[in-house]
């Protein structure tokens, strides 16, 4: 396909071919997942309300398939407001940098063999450089508001990510050692063979501390104190309307796609299929694209958020404290030196 | 002149561009991303270098953490600029001759005439193949292992430092032990005492 | 194939290394009465740390770790003392951290990460190494001083402290930096080689061929900013300010160990960075000393007359034990470096002693730290005045005490290197010194005591002290013993 573009394009100058298939490259990742983003809303409020047996939007379009659309033409229809003393151009900034990363991140993501923008060697860390910087987002967010909510907010975050960053760190560091290497492609690769090669089964603990981080990175619930509607109103964005609201409403869906399709990627073995190695059903699911496996894989990690939204009551911020710094940081060190003797040992049926 | 010479250039003025900033800038919270902004570009001009471990850890762990923990206390602290610039004007032109006097030296020092290009030779370019992060990593442990694993040991000291001068053992809440509370006798507790009645004032 | 280091040479450093791991540890799960463990543990690892280097000992010297660590007679002999004098100021700090709350187990850990940053100092061969053990000793000392962090005065010297040892650190980096800009190499053996075969990188070609090595620029300023980097962390004018606010400023019994043992492994790296890896530019960096030394010596010994507080009396006193060290350097001989290392032997010794007597006076609520308090001592207890008496006399340079030798083979290899006029300003200098430490003795014999109090303090401080003291006379009567030690150790020294 992107030799078909290339051809097509073959009267425009070098460079400009190769800008133009990057352009179309990220248009065709960014799009969809602006659309996926758009129905997670619709499907957090479904779940949530099967959940607590009601119904949920069931009034635009069939099932109220059209909801989504709907609150997007609302949000970009209302007026934005600009708070009086708040400084304009950084609160307008907040959200830019709120966003910014959670796209650029999904440049390393690859969604088949080869399926990458950026075939990087170092994608993995270019993962960990990019959602770090998104915190920024909400601590300008708070700080340029003017206000105590959101200035609260924003330094709940800020605390709680740097916490959580540790964390999710080492778990992906284990990752990397199971993996050897950086490229996300070649992680997947090495988790060849079944759905026992995939290494949620050696890096069991670093595989739930690394989701569990993940919910906190992107302030879900029960790690929602950035926002704490109860609390502190909305936190950080309690000023912001209209688009420049949608725009963290965005962010944050965004960043949970990419926490889940990491969760896939690099514990449940990405595009492979979950049948590789079993007689029968091997060749039975054989027609299956890899990209569908690795879309079922996210999309059940993207449940997991709303189930836990949808279960679990608000931690205490001592408490989400405690839990970063004195449970999962010495976890995830003693499972990295678990990690590295198997390796060391080269333990099967993983790293032999 | 090739796009990385073009992206080069790029980076450069906005990295000198944000330094200055970050000390002209009044507001300390705009001095602090500023700097952030100056990590990024430096950040990506390792990357132009090839050292994709070191530029990618410069964001992850200073514009990442660092920073924003820096920026969390210079929010939290309501700084007094006034008192902080009295007497910049003063020392103003003894600074800029302090600064060229420097400048100038640095230029004789290390200028193009003892390391220019035709001095010592740019480093050769890697192909696709090359990882930063795999050299770095054996370098580290094979040549290196010795003075990485001192830089250990300090950053522990630092650790140890840093909490016995700043943890303070919280105060013992004034519970009464149960036990305590259950043996007490009433002479524990109340006294009677004799007293002379009060006259009153007139 | 990766290949495994010799882990042998660096058993004495692994194991403090291990060692300070598990003090840190084990203090956590001992209640404050029982904190003695922590101190007795600190103790019997500087002991064992002692007999496992004595048991390494060897003439031979041997390289590991890629070259950036070297084990050779000096680094033995250097850590040896380090280790006898670091376990000497444990002894005398405890009464003191007692009687102020500060017995905790951190002044231990700290200190035996200083020890280890010492030690890697000793014995190391790389810039890098030299760079991370003076970071690792100078960022426990920070610490340490500010460790009783309800005193203000604490807290501003660690702040200052902190501070201008940042300034040096960059110094020195920068200073190495550019000598590696110079030779492209950081290891010391490597670099010595390329400044003599003037083998150097692009930098300086011009340089060379035109004049030789000793007009290159940037060579030249490497090494100039290297050596201020270093006598910034010694306390050699015009580099001092710090001293005697810090010294005054901390805790009496972390002036003690920031007086003694780091002086010894600031020999120790004068002499790796200066004699073995820019031995090659002895003629440059010769000048620069003299002038520090003088410096020195003038400024402590002039300076110390005024002071009317003990601790920065001896704080500009070890200024001027720095420029008599600085002395044996600059000689350039063997014989000189020898002396040099007798003298901060020795020093680090009569330091330590020094301030042991400050902690010996001193009481809850009380600090002994002024000249007055010594008044009449010699009514309150005639021993410790005549303990006090050998160290002044030692300091000051009287014979038989062994300062006496150390000044004297310091200025014997000065004249030696045709240098007589810099032994004649010696002389004198250290004949204005002999005023301010007499001074004591008048004050402690001859003055009517104001204080009364009884002296108290522990058992084994009061032995070790007296011993202490004794020491430093008993080796001014035989100084052979020592001597020929440091002439051993200098001897084997594998020099370019």
């Amino acid at each position: 396909m992107v030799e078909l573009l290339e051809q097509s394009l073959s009267w425009l100058p070098g460079n400009a071919v190769i800008l133009t298939v990057i352009i179309v490259k990220i248009l065709v990742i960014v799009l969809p997942l602006m659309g996926a983003v758009a129905y997670l809303t619709l499907a957090e409020r479904k779940v949530i309300g099967y959940i607590q047996v009601r119904i949920g939007p069931n009034r635009v379009g069939p099932r109220g398939l059209l909801q989504p659309i709907a609150d997007a033409v609302k949000l970009l229809m209302k007026e934005t407001i600009l708070p009086s003393n708040a400084n304009r151009f950084l609160f307008l900034l907040g959200p830019v940098l709120a966003l910014a990363p959670a796209l650029a991140a999904w440049a390393v993501i690859p969604f088949d063999e080869g399926w990458v923008l950026a075939d990087v060697n170092a994608g993995l860390l270019y993962i960990l450089a990019m959602t770090s910087m998104g915190v920024y987002g909400v601590i300008i967010a708070g700080w340029a508001s003017n206000s105590k909510y959101a200035f609260l907010g924003a330094l709940r975050s800020a605390a709680q990510i740097v916490s959580y960053e540790i964390a999710m760190g080492f778990a992906i560091v284990g990752v990397l050692l199971a993996g050897g290497s950086l490229n996300i492609g070649e992680i997947v690769t090495a988790q060849q063979g079944s759905f026992i090669h995939w290494f949620w089964l050696p890096l069991l603990p670093l595989f739930f501390i690394y989701f569990i981080s993940g919910v906190a990175e992107t302030n879900r619930a029960p790690f929602d104190v950035a926002e704490g509607e109860s609390e502190i109103v909305a936190g950080f964005h309690v000023e912001y309307s209209a688009m420049t609201f949608s725009v963290f409403f965005l962010a944050e869906y965004a960043n949970m796609i990419l926490v889940a399709m990491l969760a896939a990627l690099m514990f449940l073995g990405g595009w492979l299929s979950p049948f590789e190695g079993i007689p029968g059903l091997e060749t039975l699911f054989s027609w299956v694209p890899g990209i569908v496996w690795l879309l079922a894989k996210c999309a059940f990690f993207c449940f997991l958020y709303l189930w836990f939204r949808a279960t679990f009551p608000r931690y205490r911020y001592d408490q989400i404290m405690r839990l970063g710094w004195k449970v999962f940081i010495p976890i995830t060190i003693v499972w990295l030196m678990v990690v590295g003797g198997l390796v060391v040992a080269e333990a099967g049926p993983w790293f032999d | 002149m090739g796009i990385d010479v073009i992206i080069f250039y790029f980076f450069a003025a906005v990295l000198v561009f944000a330094a200055g900033m970050v000390v002209t800038v009044r507001n300390p919270v705009f001095a602090a991303l500023f700097l952030v902004l100056a990590f990024f570009t430096s950040a990506a001009i390792w990357m132009l270098l090839e050292a994709e471990f070191l530029a990618l850890t410069l964001i992850l762990v200073y514009v990442g953490a660092v920073m924003v923990l820096f920026l969390f206390v210079v929010m939290m602290l309501d700084i007094n600029l006034a008192v902080l610039k009295e007497g910049f004007a003063r020392y103003l032109p003894a600074g800029i001759v302090v600064a060229l006097l420097l400048i100038a030296q640095l230029a004789v020092i290390v200028g193009p005439e003892q390391f220019g290009l035709d001095k010592i030779a740019s480093p050769a370019m890697h192909g696709t193949e090359y990882s930063n992060t795999k050299e770095l990593g054996r370098v580290l442990y094979t040549e290196y292992l010795y003075p990485f694993e001192i830089a250990s040991a300090i950053l522990l000291v630092a650790i140890i430092a840093a909490i016995a001068l700043t943890l303070r053992k919280r105060r013992v809440r004034d519970l009464m032990p149960p036990e305590k509370q259950v043996a007490v006798q009433r002479k524990d507790r109340v006294r009677l005492v004799k007293m002379e009645s009060e006259k009153k004032k007139a | 194939m990766i290949e495994i280091p010799d882990f042998v040479p660096a058993i004495p450093e692994l194991f403090i290394l291990s060692m300070a791991c598990i003090v840190l540890i084990a203090d956590l799960y001992i209640s404050d009465e029982r904190r003695v463990i922590t101190y007795l543990l600190s103790l019997a690892t500087l002991v064992i740390a002692a007999l496992l280097t004595i048991n390494l000992h060897d003439t031979e010297t041997v390289y590991t770790f890629s070259g950036t660590f070297i084990k050779d007679p000096m680094s033995d002999v250097l850590k040896l003392f380090v280790y006898l004098v670091s376990a000497v100021v444990f002894i005398y700090a405890r009464g003191y951290l007692i009687e102020r709350n500060l017995f905790k187990g951190e002044f231990y850990t700290l200190g035996l990460f200083g020890v280890l940053g010492m030690m890697i100092m000793i014995s190391a061969h790389n810039f890098l190494s030299i760079y991370l053990g003076l970071e690792l000793l100078s960022l426990s000392l920070y610490a340490m001083v500010a460790l009783q962090r309800d005193s203000i005065h604490a807290s501003e010297a660690a702040m200052k402290y902190f501070v201008l040892g940042a300034i040096a650190s960059g110094l020195l980096l920068y200073g190495m930096s550019l000598l590696f800009g110079v030779t492209g190499t950081l290891d010391i053996k490597e670099f010595a080689d390329a400044l003599a075969s003037k083998n150097l990188t692009g930098a300086s070609q011009n340089g060379i061929s035109q004049n030789g090595i000793s007009q290159n620029i940037v060579l030249i300023l490497g090494t100039v900013m290297v050596i201020s980097g270093m006598a910034f962390k010694l306390g050699a004018v015009p580099f001092h300010m710090w001293v005697p606010d810090i010294y005054h400023g901390a805790p009496t019994a972390v002036t003690l160990y920031i007086s003694s043992a780091p002086k010894i492994a600031a020999f120790a790296m004068i002499m790796r960075l200066l004699v073995d890896g820019l031995g090659g530019l002895h003629a440059q960096w010769q000048d620069i000393l003299i002038l520090m030394a003088i410096l020195s010596m003038g400024i402590g010994n002039i300076i110390a007359i005024a002071q009317a507080n003990i601790k920065r009396m001896l704080a500009y006193s070890t200024i001027s034990h720095v420029g008599f060290i600085m002395l044996g350097i600059l000689s350039g001989s063997k014989v000189g470096y020898s002396a040099a290392m007798f003298y901060a032997i020795v020093y680090a010794i009569m330091s330590a002693g020094g301030f042991g007597m400050v902690l010996l006076m001193s009481r809850a609520g009380f600090e002994a730290d002024k000249l007055d308090d010594f008044k009449g001592l010699n009514e309150r207890s005639s021993w410790y005045a005549f303990m006090m008496l050998i160290l002044m006399f030692s300091m000051a340079g009287v014979p038989p005490t062994i300062g006496f030798y150390a000044k004297l083979s310091v200025i014997q290899s000065v004249v030696k290197a045709d240098l007589v006029w810099l032994a004649v300003v010696a002389v004198i200098f250290s004949i204005i010194g002999a005023f301010y430490y007499l001074r004591i003795i008048k004050l402690m014999y001859f003055d009517k005591a104001e204080e009364n109090a009884q002296i108290t303090s522990t058992p084994d401080m009061r032995f070790i002290l007296s011993l202490n003291s004794l020491a430093v006379l008993a080796l001014g009567i035989f100084p052979a013993n020592l001597m020929a030690i440091c002439n051993a150790a200098i001897s084997s020294l594998v020099l370019i």
